[in-house]
């Protein structure tokens, strides 16, 4: 039990976030570009953006899945290593927004992810795009659930 | 007994894994804050990399499907290990704890590419293309700046000093010798072919540490950390605690080698202490002004100029310069 503790305060201090943009309008994703600006700097509670889904903790994913994603963002899933969070940026992500009952979209990512795991675990940060501040706060809220 | 207990306390707890980690983490602190201070944010705390290494130990290792999982699990192991005994063997002589002489520079070489050539094996049996291109340019790489740095170092083995009208040189590659030498005519970086040598060789270990802008191995940007890109979990925590051994070990080395060791008195501690904090605030802010070079640009710099100066520093210093 203490290993266990002690692994999952060090997840708390050292949430290292892999970005997925499942074709949204680019809007969410320059708004989590600017988290790591100095104005808000993340680094402050070592969050850091990787570039692999092997290093991560944490995936951000921004924009509703179109039918070319969906089997990606699968993949992408599944290549993060255990214990392993997602956190659903912008308004589309979390309920498809704009893009509800178009042609070329596969679902949201929630369902997406639940379709291979269902354990997966999700905080949903609304807003079109969501402020930089919302997006930490949204993972600072997913880690206090651990 | 007594003895072996001896070494494999020197190996594994001072001067070697435990004690070289711990700084290592603490430079690797430094290396972020000072990234930080230059981008005018406020960077993280001072745990943050021991955070780091302990939340990558709780976490799953995944082997890709197309990897030799052998290979690739051993390999961070190799790395780490490699990057442990060089510390110690650094480190034992400048803190002059070894009663007799435990390893040469040329160990030493040997050993500090361990880290590289294990990553490079890694990489490769992870049979992700990515990682291959990652691991190819890593053994570019890797010839690049062995040469120079190798012909740096041998500068403080053979510079020929004037003492007392006799010409006199360190002539062993032993670090103890060289140490002693230093001790007795001076520094190696006080003479012109010391400081060219030195110049080349902090240039080397920019590339050795992997840091821009010769981090064409992991370019994060283009080939999505190249070499590490498998890895997860225990193996890349094992890579980034290689890492941070490595900078806790290079500084100690070329201040060792070129900038006199470290003498047992409380200046002489604070002076060492200054003179490796500088080599590795030098390394971070040439990390931070300038912009990746290519692999082939890397090659040739380091085959054209940086060899070159090795060499003619080699040449000055059996002329006596």
């Amino acid at each position: 039990m203490l290993t266990k503790s002690i692994f999952t305060r060090a997840l708390k201090r050292s949430p290292w976030v892999f970005h997925v943009g499942t074709s949204g309008c680019n809007n969410c994703d320059i708004e989590i570009a600017d988290c790591l600006t100095p104005r808000f700097d993340v680094e402050r509670f070592g969050i850091k953006l990787v570039g692999s889904p092997r290093h991560a903790d944490v995936m951000l994913i921004s924009g509703p899945v179109s039918r070319a994603c969906r089997e990606v963002l699968q993949q992408a899933w599944l290549d993060m290593p255990q214990p392993r969070l997602a956190v659903m940026v912008g308004v589309c992500a979390c309920s498809m927004g704009a893009y509800k009952d178009a042609y070329s979209v596969s679902g949201p990512p929630d369902k997406v992810l639940r379709e291979v795991d269902p354990d997966a675990r999700f905080v949903y940060v609304p807003g079109c795009p969501p402020k930089p501040e919302t997006i930490v706060m949204g993972i600072v809220k997913l880690l206090g659930s651990l | 007994m007594g003895a072996i207990a001896e070494w494999v306390f020197h190996l594994l707890v001072f001067p070697g894994v435990l004690f070289s980690v711990t700084l290592g983490l603490v430079l690797v602190w430094l290396e972020r804050k000072v990234t930080a201070l230059v981008q005018w944010r406020k960077g993280p705390p001072l745990a943050q990399p021991f955070w780091d290494v302990v939340k990558l130990f709780g976490k799953e290792t995944i082997l890709p499907a197309d990897s030799v999982p052998r290979a690739f699990l051993a390999m961070p192991l190799v790395a780490f290990a490699g990057a442990g005994v060089a510390a110690s063997l650094v480190w034992l002589p400048l803190l002059g704890l070894a009663e007799r002489p435990v390893g040469d520079l040329i160990v030493v070489l040997y050993l500090l590419a361990m880290p590289s050539l294990a990553l490079i094996l890694g990489a490769s049996a992870s049979g992700n293309p990515l990682a291959a291109i990652g691991a190819s340019r890593d053994v570019k790489l890797l010839l690049g700046y062995e040469l120079p740095f190798v012909a740096a170092l041998l500068v403080a083995a053979f510079q020929v000093r004037d003492v007392d009208g006799a010409q006199v040189s360190a002539g062993t590659l032993s670090l103890e010798g060289i140490l002693a030498f230093q001790q007795q005519v001076g520094s190696v970086l006080a003479r012109p072919s010391g400081l060219l040598a030195f110049l080349a060789a902090i240039i080397c270990v920019q590339a050795k540490l992997g840091r821009v802008p010769f981090d064409v191995a992991e370019a994060e940007t283009e080939i999505g950390e190249g070499a590490l890109l498998e890895y997860g979990g225990v193996g890349l925590g094992l890579f980034k605690l290689a890492h941070a051994l490595q900078l806790a070990t290079l500084p100690a080395l070329l201040v060792l080698v070129f900038w006199g060791g470290l003498t047992a008195t409380v200046w002489g501690v604070l002076a060492f202490a200054g003179k490796v904090l500088a080599i590795v605030v030098v390394v971070v802010l040439v990390e931070n002004t300038n912009p990746r070079v290519r692999i082939d640009q890397a090659l040739r710099f380091f085959w054209g100029p940086v060899a070159l100066v090795a060499l003619v520093a080699l040449l000055a210093a059996r002329l006596g310069y």
